[in-house]
């Protein structure tokens, strides 16, 4: 049997999704904008869904707009809302460690012509919440902050930082990207005070190819893809009526068992964390308090892509950093105070609440297994 | 350090003997409407209702945002509870408004004693909490006139509390305190508005609204449900009641002169609303009219439907201007729904050139071409109805 570590960079899609795609492809598959029933049909399934992934961060329905994915969520939500209000207000706030499909958008913005602030967390490794409230000023149109990095499970104050700012500085828009805290720690749009907010689906048990953005009433985007108006003007494109079903589906069926999950996942690290420190040369990156779902640990003297694919080799699969930048170094655990040498030896384990304790038994084995063999034929 | 709401009566405060039926009816829908989102205990003491968390999750934020909506609550806050003590209350206080006292400019303290044997006088809490406050957030200042944060203490039977936000409730009578009545809902901007002013004095709504297939669509009925169940918010659980109107309007078509087409199709409306009325168990109709607004809304038009009313129909809207109407339906969140563009049953068959000024006696002889009785009862026979909860 295969052990699956990788459910950050993509996770196995569940009975239910699976099950609401198929009926999206199989009997809804009108077009949710025609005007007679098929249409009106397909048209209430997406909304459907639309309610149950609204009231799963508490917001109303219609905040709610279906996208390809979180990466296009972000690019939305970013050019966006720079477009919007960033005609005299050149400034933009962001963290250094954030996911490639926000650090590119906003480099994009930087090179036509806004004023980019990132924010570094301290020599430990903490970000510091009056960092980013302290480089908000007047001219500041539009700032982001994720809620767990995704290489390494640490959760940034996006609360306090948001709340701060939305008292002082009522027109700054507020974007966090949520990929990683959707489903496994509660995202709330109230407690977070955030305007804009990027979701994903195959990162929860669902189909790749669709996402959500959450844009808070009353925030207005300049649209980045033109066409036939769909999610009221926003993001044009016939809906994905599966993908969408199946994305409802999958937080339907998650949504009631967030905090359970939770728990069960906690004790996973805990019990991965305890059977790590029975090996040498290993140091677990990721903090105590960091999201569970993430382990970042590095295997001293091992180049991580070794690693990963003597563990492959096993049947075991984990990622080196980021699945998105394929191996490439994204920086982000520099920029967490890892030593060169420790980032390059990173592996990424990302757990699941389906993953098991004779998973992780059989993954330290294999580990260690691998350390002392690779090391000894250096 | 625990948060709860507490809750002013508005109007409930000045009923004498009936006080408590209103309270009870108030508690009651804050109970049920609070259910949804979380475990919260409602009590009442001195006039004011307690709203406490069960559990740690249950979010305070979005039980306010669910208690501004709902009718007989005049003012909301969130308050931290402290010991009847006053150096509890700095302590907790200065904790407690962490998050806002440092970034603000200027502040003042004040205080309600309730309890009048607490031992400090009401400018004495003021005045020490505020020298307290003061040396702890150095960047504050005192503005007695016109300070950005009020910090208030209440120093009740029990315990104190401090809090510095007061959020206006929605006012009004607790729905259901004034009996039921049935709303005529077209999908358009007028009529949930309509529905939300009488709900505001404690009627609870019922919604009438009449389709006409196939020249209005699935999408326009699918509309007004959307609008019942936004108005839900506002207004509790609405029942709705959907007739099918298109036999009533071809016969008027076909049978009567073309200038009187949309008088006699609101007066036949209005007969089969009563008739639902009577079904409901509802007192009074209510219509979101307003003089002039359109040719069967003149004085001499709106005669000659209320010839054939035998109940009262209610008409909140009918001296406000549209510009009036439209703030309100973006306050209350129906605006984007009422103007999605799907044609509803008011607008089929519409004369060119409407009768602005008909006469009673023409209306009724026009009307009389044809005998609507049995259409009517066959339409309040196959009419259908939906509950929309909160």
């Amino acid at each position: 049997m295969s052990i699956y570590f990788d459910n950050a960079s993509t996770t196995k899609p569940c009975k239910e999704a699976i099950e609401a795609v198929n009926r999206g492809l199989s009997e809804l598959w009108g077009n949710p904008s025609s005007l007679h029933s098929m249409g009106v049909k397909a048209q209430l399934a997406v909304d459907e869904s639309r309610k149950i992934i609204a009231d799963s961060i508490g917001c109303e329905s219609r905040c709610i707009y279906f996208t390809s994915g979180a990466t296009e969520s972000s690019n939305m939500a970013l050019k966006g809302s720079a477009m919007a209000y960033g005609k005299r207000k050149r400034r933009i706030v962001t963290s250094s460690v954030e996911h490639s499909s926000v650090k590119e958008s906003i480099n994009e913005l930087e090179k036509s012509g806004f004023e980019v602030v990132r924010i570094s967390p301290d020599k430990n490794g903490i970000f510091n919440p009056d960092d980013f409230i302290n480089a908000i000023d007047e001219n500041t149109c539009l700032v982001s902050v994720m809620l767990v990095n995704n290489e390494t499970g640490y959760i940034l104050p996006v609360k306090k930082v948001f709340s701060v700012i939305k008292r002082r500085f009522t027109d700054v828009v507020t974007h966090c990207d949520c990929v990683q805290g959707f489903m496994k720690i509660p995202v709330k749009v109230r407690e977070l005070n955030a305007d804009l907010i990027s979701l994903s689906g195959h990162k929860i048990h669902s189909a790749k190819g669709v996402g959500a953005l959450y844009i808070k009433k009353g925030i207005r985007l300049l649209p980045i893809i033109n066409g036939g108006k769909q999610e009221n003007g926003i993001r044009s494109g016939t809906e994905s009526v599966p993908l969408i079903m199946g994305f409802g589906a999958s937080v339907k069926a998650l949504s009631p068992h967030i905090e359970e999950h939770y728990r069960y996942v906690s004790e996973l690290k805990k019990y991965l964390c305890s059977r790590l420190s029975e090996l040498d040369y290993i140091s677990v990156n990721s903090k105590s308090d960091a999201s569970p779902y993430i382990v970042n640990i590095s295997v001293s003297g091992i180049r991580s892509e070794i690693m990963l694919h003597w563990l492959e080799s096993h049947e075991i699969y984990v990622s080196s950093g980021s699945a998105c930048s394929k191996g490439a170094k994204s920086g982000v655990l520099d920029e967490f105070g890892l030593s060169q040498r420790l980032a390059d030896s990173a592996l990424r384990i990302s757990l699941d609440f389906s993953n098991t304790k004779e998973e992780i038994d059989k993954f330290v084995d294999v580990l260690k297994e691998g350390q002392q063999k690779i090391l000894k034929s250096k | 350090m625990k948060e709860i709401i507490l809750l002013k009566y508005g109007e409930i405060a000045l009923k004498g003997l009936n006080k408590s039926t209103f309270e009870s009816i108030m508690i009651k829908n804050i109970k049920y409407r609070l259910k949804k989102i979380g475990k919260f205990s409602v009590t009442k003491a001195q006039s004011t209702v307690y709203v406490e968390p069960d559990e740690e999750i249950s979010d305070l934020s979005e039980a306010v945002d669910v208690l501004k909506k709902i009718f007989g609550i005049a003012s909301i806050c969130r308050v931290c509870v402290c010991k009847k003590d006053f150096s509890d209350i700095c302590r907790q206080s200065s904790e407690y408004l962490e998050d806002i006292l440092p970034y603000a400019k200027t502040f003042k303290v004040t205080a309600k004693r309730a309890d009048k044997s607490f031992p400090m006088k009401s400018p004495e809490i003021c005045n020490q909490l505020g020298g307290f406050l003061l040396e702890k957030f150095p960047n504050l200042q005192v503005d007695v006139k016109n300070p950005e944060v009020t910090v208030t203490v209440e120093i009740r039977d029990t315990n104190a509390y401090v809090h510095a936000e007061n959020i206006k409730g929605a006012g009004g009578l607790p729905v259901g305190s004034s009996g039921n009545a049935l709303l005529l809902l077209s999908g358009g901007i007028d009529s949930p508005v309509a529905g939300y002013m009488m709900a505001k004095r404690g009627i609870h709504i019922s919604a009438i609204h009449y389709v006409s297939p196939p020249y209005t669509s699935e999408r326009a009925r699918l509309k007004v449900e959307q609008l019942c169940e936004k108005m839900t918010d506002y207004c509790g659980n609405i029942a709705f009641f959907c007739v099918p109107f298109t036999e009533i309007q071809e016969a008027i078509k076909d049978n009567c002169p073309e200038e009187y087409f949309t008088i006699i199709m609101r007066r036949i409306m209005m007969e089969i609303a009563q008739k639902i009325a009577e079904k409901d168990e509802c007192l009074a109709l209510i219509t979101g009219e307003s003089v002039g607004q359109v040719a069967s809304q003149t004085l001499s038009a709106i005669s000659c439907t209320d010839a054939v009313c035998r109940i009262p129909v209610f008409r909140p809207l009918i001296g406000m201007d549209k510009t009036e109407i439209v703030e309100i339906s973006r306050k209350i969140d129906t605006f984007d729904i009422s103007t999605l563009p799907y044609e509803d049953c008011c607008t089929v068959f519409t004369p060119k050139h409407p009768k602005v000024r008909p006469a009673l006696s023409d209306v009724e002889k026009a009307q009389a071409q044809f005998d609507f009785e049995p259409l009517i009862q066959k339409a309040v026979e196959d009419t259908e109805m939906k509950i929309f909860y909160v």
